[in-house]
């Protein structure tokens, strides 16, 4: 039995030592929090103060949204308008063929 | 609602072909500018998405404890409906987060409780469509399943700590964003009636079919 706990106690723990050992040592000395590379900036900047190359432009986005709103109600109104017809092209069919008998 | 449909098609035609005008000339909300403009068609489908889980809900019930085969006409009508308007806010909602919040999908309460409404009524759809005889009962308590989470996903941005807006946010529209919202909320309420009497015309048809065929059997 205490062989059995002793097995189970260090699979549990062999994850956490592998995991342990596959981290980079970090340099002694390092800080908490590497400062960022030159160039980058330090403080908080609005998306809208971005320059023009860093910003996602809007109007394919917008453009693409009412797009996709307007394809997607003609589409399910013309599988609306195809089911219909089929439909009455069938019950007109079947009419007939209640009428013959 | 015959004598009404003409002209209802009509008005929602005006309404439709007038609203991207309406939407240009609103003012531009101020921190996201011209992506903000999805919000007019957006909100819209989402309220039409929740106005159809009630209908198919309450139509399933009905269908369910009083045995109304008209309701449950209605449920299937409303279910689809349901389908259509969620793929719409499941597709502009990411569109616009893209360019509002940095991503195109964030795992929070109201984007994935969203998810999970659409995903019941796709449910509905596929249980009605391949469940076979008797699954009409199996699918009307799916629906009130779904019915009952609408609650759930329109509160989900108060009680969670979401990126999504809050419920407060059509209340505080400014006043010249308020006008072209509910010009737009119109638009799509008789959109929505007209494609649910239709749809639902269309599985009156369905039954006639069958009754016919039965008929040629006998």
């Amino acid at each position: 039995m205490k062989r059995l706990v002793l097995l189970v106690a260090l699979l549990a723990l062999l994850p956490g030592a592998v995991l342990q050992a596959q981290q980079p040592a970090a340099a002694p000395g390092a800080a908490a929090n590497p400062s960022p590379p030159a160039g980058v900036p330090q403080d908080f900047v609005p998306a809208g103060s971005l320059p023009q190359a860093e910003q996602l432009p809007a109007a394919p986005l917008v453009i693409a949204a009412y797009a996709f709103v307007w394809v997607a109600l003609l589409v399910y109104v013309w599988s609306l308008w195809r089911r219909m017809t089929k439909l009455e092209r069938e019950l007109a069919d079947l009419q007939r063929r209640v009428q013959r008998q | 609602m015959s004598r009404a449909f003409v002209p209802l098609v009509l008005v929602a035609m005006v309404l439709f072909a007038a609203a991207p005008l309406v939407v240009a000339n609103a003012p531009f909300e101020q921190t996201m500018g011209l992506v903000q403009k999805i919000f007019y068609y957006h909100v819209p489908s989402a309220m039409l998405m929740f106005v159809s889980a009630f209908v198919c809900g309450i139509a399933s019930a009905l269908y369910l404890f009083r045995r109304s085969a008209a309701a449950d006409r209605v449920a299937v009508a409303a279910g689809e409906l349901v389908v259509l308007f969620g793929v719409i806010v499941l597709v502009t909602g990411p569109i616009w987060a893209r360019k509002a919040w940095g991503v195109w999908w964030e795992w929070d309460a109201r984007l994935t409780s969203s998810l999970l409404l659409w995903m019941i009524f796709v449910a509905y759809l596929l249980v009605r469509r391949f469940g076979g005889p008797g699954s009409e009962k199996l699918a009307g308590a799916m629906a009130l399943f779904g019915m009952a989470n609408v609650p759930f996903v329109y509160v989900s941005v108060n009680y969670w700590r979401t990126l999504h807006p809050k419920t407060s946010v059509v209340m505080t529209l400014a006043p010249g964003m308020r006008g072209a919202f509910w010009f737009c909320v119109a638009a799509f309420a008789i959109l929505y009636l007209l494609l649910l009497t239709i749809r639902k015309r269309l599985e009156d048809r369905q039954a006639a079919v069958e009754q016919l065929y039965l008929a040629v059997e006998e």
